[in-house]
C-alpha cells in the first residue's frame, strides 16, 4: 500500500520526457536521496512551481534533470553561488542545492563556508560519497585516511573535511547529517532543513561501490549499506563512547538548530532603510 | 537633465540603473571598485539588490543565477578577476543567460599595474572561455559613451540572450567629465521577451526556423510556473543533455546565427572625414581620444587622415572597417596593448597597410606618437 502511494509521488515529481534511464550506476545511493527528497518536497505540499533545484558538476550533479522543478545543472563548485543570486531576486522560492563532497568541498569550499557565514535560505544538500565518481575514484576532501583511491595508489595521507561540523561552525543555521541507510531520519532532516529560512545544510553519508568500494575491496553496494549501517551512531550514542571507540564512526544527528536571522529578510531591512534615505550620501 | 561631474565608473554604475539593472554581484578590485560601491548605496534605493561575494566566480555566478530569476544583472572587474570569471561567462554563452559582464582593464599580466590603463584584454573577452561561442563586447571613450554603451550593453544581452563584455579601461574609468545624461524616460529599453505558450510547449532554446523569435527564444524567469532544466552541457531545445548530433548542430548554428544576421544593430561605430583619406586611424576606447586629436593635428597640417572609431569590438566589424580602408594607402592601429585588435585589421585589410602603434606599460598614447606614425607613413608613399 504504501509501496503504491510512493510511486505516485515518484511519478508527480519526476520528469516524463526522455530523460531515464538515469546515468547513475545500479545500486547508487543519490537515487535514495533523490527519492528522500521528492517525498520530504511532498510531505511539505510545496508548490513545484515554488521550488528550484540548483546542482554543481558530478553524480550528484546530474539529480536535477529528472525533477520536475525549476532545475539548474550548473559550472563544478559554483552551485551555491548561482542559487545564492536566484535566491535573492525571488526570495520566496525554495532553493534546494544539491552537491557531492568533490563539488561542494574542494573546488566549491568557498562558497559552501561564505553561503553558510552569510545564512541566505538556501537548502544545501551534499550526498557524501567520499570520492569522486563520475572521473573514476579519486580522493575528494572527505576520503577517509589512509585509504587507496585512483590518485592515491600508495594510501591517502590527507585529513577528512567533517562536513556538518563545518557548516555548523561556519554559521548554517540548520545542519543535520544522516545516511542513505538510514532513509527515514534523512527526510526528516530534509524536511526540517527546506522550511527553515536560513542556510540549512543536509550531509547525506552515501557510498560509492563502483570506484573506491572496487579499488578497495569492500564489495558490493548492498555491502557498503551495511558497512555505513554498523559505522553509524547518534550524537548521544557518541557522546558515552571513548576516542578509540569514536575512530571511524559516522555520527548522525543534529549539528546545529539556531534562528539566526535570513539574508535576504535582512536585505529587505536594507532597501526600506535606502528608500528612507538613510544611506550616508 | 542638468550638466555634471561624473567619473566613468559611477556613470557605468548610473547607466545600468537607468536600463533597468536590479541585481548586482561583485568583488572588490581596482579600478573597478567603483561601479560596486555606487550600486551598493543605489541600487537598494530602486528596489534592487546588491551582493558582495567571496570572489569574483561567485560574482558572475550570482549574476547569472539573478538573471535566471527575472533581474537584469551585472558585474564589474578587472583583469585578474576577468581571468576568474571565463568559465561562467562561458556558460552564460552557453545558456544563454543575459548578463553584463564590466572589465576596467588595467595593465596586466597578473597583478600587474592595477591604476594604470590598459586595453589588454581586448582577445579574452573575444576567446577567454574555452570553446566556440559568440560574443558581443563594448568598448567606450569617454564618460558619457559608458553611459549610453552600458545601457546598449543591457539591451543587447536581453535581445540575444547573450553575456554582453563592456570593455572599460583605467582611462576611462577612473576619467571625471562634464555629462549631461538622457532623460531616462527617453532610453529605448529591452524588455525579455515572453512566451506565448502554455508550459508544456515551451522550447527555452528552440532552434525554430520561423517565427516572431527566430534566432533568439524567450526566456521565462524561475518560478512562473514554466519549469525547464538549464545546463552547460550540450541540451535539445527543452534544455536536456544530449548527445545527438541533429540536436547539437542545429543549436550551435543558431548561437553564431543570433549575432552574425544581426551585426547592423550590434555593430557600433563613428566614422569621421573618411571620404577624401589616404591614411586611416582606427581606435577604441580609451586610445580613440588620442586618436581624434591626432587626426585632427594631422588635418590641421594639410593631410589627409580620416578616423575610423569602432565602439563594438565583438563581434569585429569586418566589413565596416573593410569597405573604409579599401581604397586607403595606410591604416594606424594605435593600441594599449602589444596589438590585438590589429590582428583582426590585417586579417581584412592586408598586413602591408597597417601600422601598429602599441603602449603596454601602463602609460597613454599621445597624440603625438600617433600622429609621427602618420607622417612617417605619408613620407613613405
Amino acid at each position: 500500500m504504501k509501496q503504491q502511494s510512493e510511486s505516485r509521488v515518484h511519478q508527480r515529481f519526476l520528469r516524463h520526457s526522455k530523460k531515464f534511464p538515469n546515468v547513475w550506476c545500479a545500486g547508487c545511493g543519490i537515487g535514495i536521496v533523490l527519492g528522500a527528497i521528492i517525498r520530504a518536497v511532498d510531505t511539505l505540499e510545496l508548490d513545484k512551481n515554488d521550488v528550484a533545484m540548483i546542482s554543481g558538476i558530478g553524480c550528484t550533479g546530474r539529480m536535477p534533470v529528472y525533477v520536475d522543478f525549476n532545475t539548474m545543472h550548473t559550472t563544478h563548485g559554483r552551485a551555491l553561488a548561482f542559487a545564492t543570486g536566484l535566491k535573492m531576486v525571488k526570495p520566496k522560492m525554495r532553493v534546494i542545492v544539491v552537491m557531492g563532497d568533490g563539488d561542494a568541498l574542494a573546488i566549491g569550499g568557498n562558497h559552501f563556508i561564505h553561503a553558510a557565514r552569510r545564512n541566505i535560505g538556501l537548502t544545501a544538500i551534499v550526498v557524501n560519497n567520499s570520492a569522486y565518481g563520475m572521473t573514476g575514484g579519486q580522493h575528494s576532501p572527505t576520503t577517509p585516511w589512509g585509504i587507496e583511491t585512483a590518485t592515491t595508489p600508495y594510501g591517502h595521507i590527507e585529513q577528512q573535511f567533517p562536513i556538518a561540523e563545518l557548516a555548523a561552525t561556519a554559521g548554517a543555521s540548520f545542519v543535520a547529517r544522516s545516511t542513505v541507510y538510514h532513509v527515514r531520519e534523512l527526510e526528516r532532516y530534509l524536511e526540517q532543513a527546506i522550511t527553515r529560512d536560513g542556510f540549512a545544510l543536509v550531509e547525506a553519508i552515501s557510498y560509492c561501490h563502483t570506484t573506491l568500494g572496487r579499488i578497495n575491496r569492500w564489495g558490493t553496494a548492498s555491502d557498503m549499506m551495511r558497512q555505513i549501517k554498523e559505522k553509524s551512531v547518534t550524537l548521544a550514542q557518541v557522546e558515552k563512547m571513548s576516542p578509540d571507540e569514536k575512530q571511524n564512526k559516522i555520527v548522525r544527528g543534529v549539528f546545529a538548530d539556531r534562528d539566526t536571522p535570513e539574508y535576504t529578510q535582512l536585505y529587505d531591512q536594507i532597501i526600506e532603510r535606502a528608500q528612507q534615505g538613510q544611506a550616508n550620501d | 537633465m542638468s550638466a555634471r561631474l561624473m567619473q566613468g565608473d559611477e556613470a557605468c554604475a548610473e547607466a545600468a540603473l537607468a536600463a533597468g539593472c536590479r541585481f548586482f554581484a561583485g568583488y572588490p578590485i581596482t579600478p573597478a571598485t567603483e561601479i560596486a560601491e555606487t550600486l551598493s548605496r543605489r541600487l537598494p534605493q530602486v528596489g534592487g539588490k546588491f551582493i558582495q561575494m567571496e570572489d569574483e566566480i561567485a560574482s558572475i555566478a550570482a549574476v547569472i543565477g539573478a538573471s535566471v530569476g527575472g533581474a537584469k544583472a551585472m558585474t564589474a572587474t578587472s583583469g585578474p578577476g576577468f581571468s576568474l570569471m571565463q568559465e561562467n561567462i562561458g556558460y552564460a554563452a552557453m545558456t544563454e543567460i543575459p548578463c553584463v559582464i564590466v572589465d576596467v582593464q588595467r595593465l596586466g599580466p597578473s597583478t600587474g599595474r592595477p591604476t594604470s590603463p590598459s586595453q589588454g584584454d581586448v582577445m579574452q573577452a573575444r576567446w577567454g572561455t574555452h570553446g566556440d561561442h559568440p560574443i558581443i563586447a563594448l568598448s567606450p571613450s569617454s564618460v558619457r559613451e559608458v553611459f549610453d554603451l552600458t545601457v546598449q550593453a543591457f539591451n543587447f544581452a536581453e535581445r540575444y540572450r547573450t553575456p554582453v563584455i563592456m570593455l572599460m579601461d583605467e582611462l576611462v574609468g577612473h576619467m571625471r567629465e562634464r555629462i549631461v545624461l538622457p532623460e531616462f524616460e527617453s532610453l529605448e529599453l529591452e524588455k525579455r521577451t515572453d512566451t506565448r505558450v502554455p508550459p508544456e510547449w515551451y522550447k527555452p532554446f528552440e532552434n525554430s526556423p520561423e517565427g516572431p523569435n527566430i534566432n533568439v527564444p524567450p526566456l521565462v524567469p524561475f518560478g512562473e510556473g514554466y519549469r525547464y532544466h538549464i545546463t552547460g552541457l550540450h541540451h535539445d531545445e527543452r534544455g536536456y543533455p544530449t548527445n545527438r548530433l541533429d540536436e547539437i548542430q542545429p543549436w550551435i548554428d543558431r548561437i553564431f546565427r543570433k549575432i552574425d544576421r544581426s551585426l547592423s544593430d550590434i555593430l557600433l561605430y563613428e566614422a569621421d572625414s573618411i571620404e577624401d583619406a589616404d591614411t586611416l586611424v582606427i581606435a577604441y576606447g580609451g586610445t580613440a581620444r588620442a586618436a581624434r586629436h591626432a587626426v585632427k593635428m594631422a588635418r590641421e597640417r594639410g593631410r589627409r587622415v580620416g578616423f575610423l572609431h569602432l565602439k563594438t569590438i565583438w563581434p569585429f566589424a569586418e566589413e565596416v572597417v573593410q569597405s573604409a580602408a579599401a581604397r586607403l594607402h595606410h591604416v594606424v592601429v594605435p593600441e594599449l596593448n602589444r596589438g590585438q585588435l590589429v590582428l583582426e585589421i590585417e586579417r581584412v585589410v592586408g598586413r602591408q597597410k597597417v601600422r601598429s602603434v602599441n603602449r603596454a606599460d601602463g602609460e597613454m598614447i599621445r597624440p603625438a606618437e600617433i600622429l609621427a606614425a602618420i607622417e612617417d607613413l605619408e613620407g613613405a608613399i
